[in-house]
């Protein structure tokens, strides 16, 4: 890895040329790493869109044959379209959790006995894996113990099948992942209350200013930076949703909580054939959706690299 | 501070908010204790219908002792250990040398490359899945931990470059230029002078990474399927198979599967929510 060598007119070369060489030194395997297996993956699978491959044998060129289907998919309203809008459900609901976790942090900012514990065992969702997460509340769910229907129970009703149910059953998994996504909000929001100036609250608090008020005003412009994190961290978890659903339900019951994300899976990976092209046609608009975003936040950063 | 510190408030407010907290925590972290009385119950609770009373018995040493001696469990958590620690020390060492390269130097394609990073680390996994799986196969690394090591290690240093190259942003430039005045070669200044300030960035990445790659599920579905390289996050489902309907030892394998990051995090708390918050705070 030294890039040094210690001959004497490669030195004197190097030497002279060591601030223009070094940087793409220092890049190299870093870049030839997430080129390998990240950037050039990407076009590869825009390419692989525009065949039909089984995995195995020879790939066949079908031009927008699989996007076609896709479109028709979309209008009699079948797999795609569930998933996609299953993903659109996700990415509203999802949001949620930024002002969950913003109402967790205020509750806990306080300097009581113990409250570090407390912070950090209700951030404890986050760092479990989604696949624990899910488990927990497939239990939680379920119709003959789970504790949401004991607690039903008390109020007479129920018992409520939650993800054996068509109408409930996306709602019932994106709950689950709101649980670790508002621990992550939660503690993005806990760092940036304690950077909050102090002398502005006490000069909005002469003003009269105080709870709601003071919060909007206030405190969450100075919130600014966590609350981009806390909205990108969020967006890219409701599109990367898979894990939960996956392990809730395996995109059922009869597909209805699918997501680009599963579908594409399970049409190129799973016992239900081994469709690559379809899957990649898939992931194509899974990843154009997802470049909206990607495109705003580098903007974002742009904008912030180029005031400094 | 805001909200108004609890100390300066009424009495009653004070008390009804100690109150609040536990009552709270116990409601937030509801499920999970559900799932770790479950692990400690004995089978015929289950049988018997008693789920939510007290135990009939005490089998937690019974419960944990089948999942550690009975079951494929440990070789999982080998596994998950043999895929986490070695991609934690490739993403780090990679993008140690890729943040330097793009936080201390100033050339014309710097931003973009940068930008391709930052970019590459949010797109959906599914779009790299079909050729990453092909690429891993034709290595002969498809159902191998090195082959699911050198993908994480790619993917991670997106993220991993974005917070070292915003960490040594933020690092006193006049060092560097001290020590180029002196005439020392920039490796050396890579490796003397910035390196041992980059602690603790390497502390908080190594952490969240640990984390992150731990609790990877896609791609150790995608990239390899059996005991003998499967990371236990995909194992419990087969370990789930085995013990079907079986709750006491579910529960128990899901705590022990969830049970190192956790660990980690509190041990690493401060580093760790460091490497999380990273410019929330300007």
């Amino acid at each position: 890895m030294t890039a040094v060598v210690d001959t004497p007119e490669q030195e004197s070369w190097f030497h002279r040329n060591q601030q223009r060489i070094a940087p793409w030194l220092f890049l190299a395997p870093g870049l030839l790493f997430f080129m390998v297996y990240v950037i050039i993956p990407v076009f590869q699978s825009f390419n692989l869109s525009l065949y039909e491959w089984d995995g195995l044998g020879a790939a066949e060129y079908v031009g927008m044959r699989n996007y076609e289907d896709l479109y028709w998919e979309w209008v009699d309203r079948d797999a795609f379209y569930i998933s996609l809008k299953n993903n659109l459900i996700w990415l509203v609901l999802y949001l949620a959790a930024i002002p969950a976790g913003l109402f967790i942090a205020l509750f806990l900012n306080q300097t009581v006995w113990g409250i570090r514990l407390y912070k950090s065992l209700f951030f404890f969702p986050f760092v479990i894996s989604q696949v624990v997460v899910g488990l927990v509340f497939t239990w939680f769910y379920d119709p003959t113990f789970g504790l949401l229907n004991e607690f039903l129970g008390l109020f007479g009703m129920g018992p409520l099948n939650v993800l054996g149910d068509e109408r409930f059953v996306t709602y019932g998994i994106i709950f689950a992942g709101l649980w670790p996504q508002t621990a992550y909000c939660m503690i993005l929001y806990l760092t940036g209350l304690n950077a909050v100036d102090p002398e502005q609250i006490e000069a909005g608090r002469l003003d009269g200013a105080k709870g709601g008020r003071m919060l909007w005003h206030i405190i969450l412009p100075q919130l600014r930076p966590a609350t981009f994190i806390a909205f990108v961290v969020t967006i890219i978890g409701a599109l990367r949703s898979f894990d939960l659903i996956s392990i809730m339900t395996q995109g059922g019951p009869f597909g209805s909580s699918r997501v680009l994300a599963y579908y594409m899976f399970e049409v190129a990976l799973s016992e239900y054939g081994f469709r690559m092209g379809y899957g990649a046609a898939i992931a194509v608009i899974l990843f154009l959706i997802m470049l909206c975003f990607i495109a705003y936040f580098l903007w974002s950063m742009y904008r912030e690299e180029k005031g400094h | 501070m805001f909200p108004k510190p609890i100390e300066k408030q009424p009495r009653a407010a004070q008390i009804s908010y100690q109150a609040l907290l536990p009552i709270a925590l116990l409601l937030w972290l509801g499920p999970l204790l559900a799932v770790a009385l479950f692990s400690v119950k004995p089978a015929a609770d289950f049988t018997n219908a008693n789920y939510w009373g007290m135990p009939s018995s005490f089998e937690g040493a019974f419960n944990y002792g089948q999942v550690f001696f009975n079951s494929d469990m440990p070789r999982y958590l080998l596994n998950s250990f043999l895929i986490t620690v070695p991609t934690v020390i490739g993403a780090v060492a990679l993008s140690c040398m890729t943040g330097f390269a793009l936080g201390i130097y100033k050339f014309k394609s710097n931003l973009w490359i940068f930008f391709m990073f930052v970019a590459g680390n949010f797109v959906p996994f599914q779009i790299l899945m079909v050729p990453v799986r092909d690429l891993t196969l034709e290595l002969g690394l498809y159902n191998t931990k090195t082959g699911l090591v050198l993908f994480h290690i790619a993917f991670q240093t997106g993220f991993c470059t974005l917070f070292m190259r915003n960490f040594i942003r933020a690092l006193p430039f006049e060092l560097i230029e001290a020590a180029r005045v002196e005439g020392i070669s920039e490796w050396r200044i890579f490796w003397y002078v910035v390196l041992p300030l980059m602690k603790p960035a390497i502390a908080a990445l190594s952490v969240l990474i640990f984390t992150f790659i731990w609790n990877d599920y896609f791609w150790a579905v995608v990239l390899t399927q059996g005991a003998e390289s499967q990371p236990v996050t995909a194992g419990i489902t087969s370990f789930n198979a085995q013990f079907r309907a079986a709750y006491q030892l579910m529960s128990a394998g899901s705590i022990v599967a969830a049970l190192p990051p956790v660990a980690m995090f509190f041990l690493m708390q401060k580093h760790f929510i460091a490497g999380l918050t990273l410019g929330a705070v300007k």
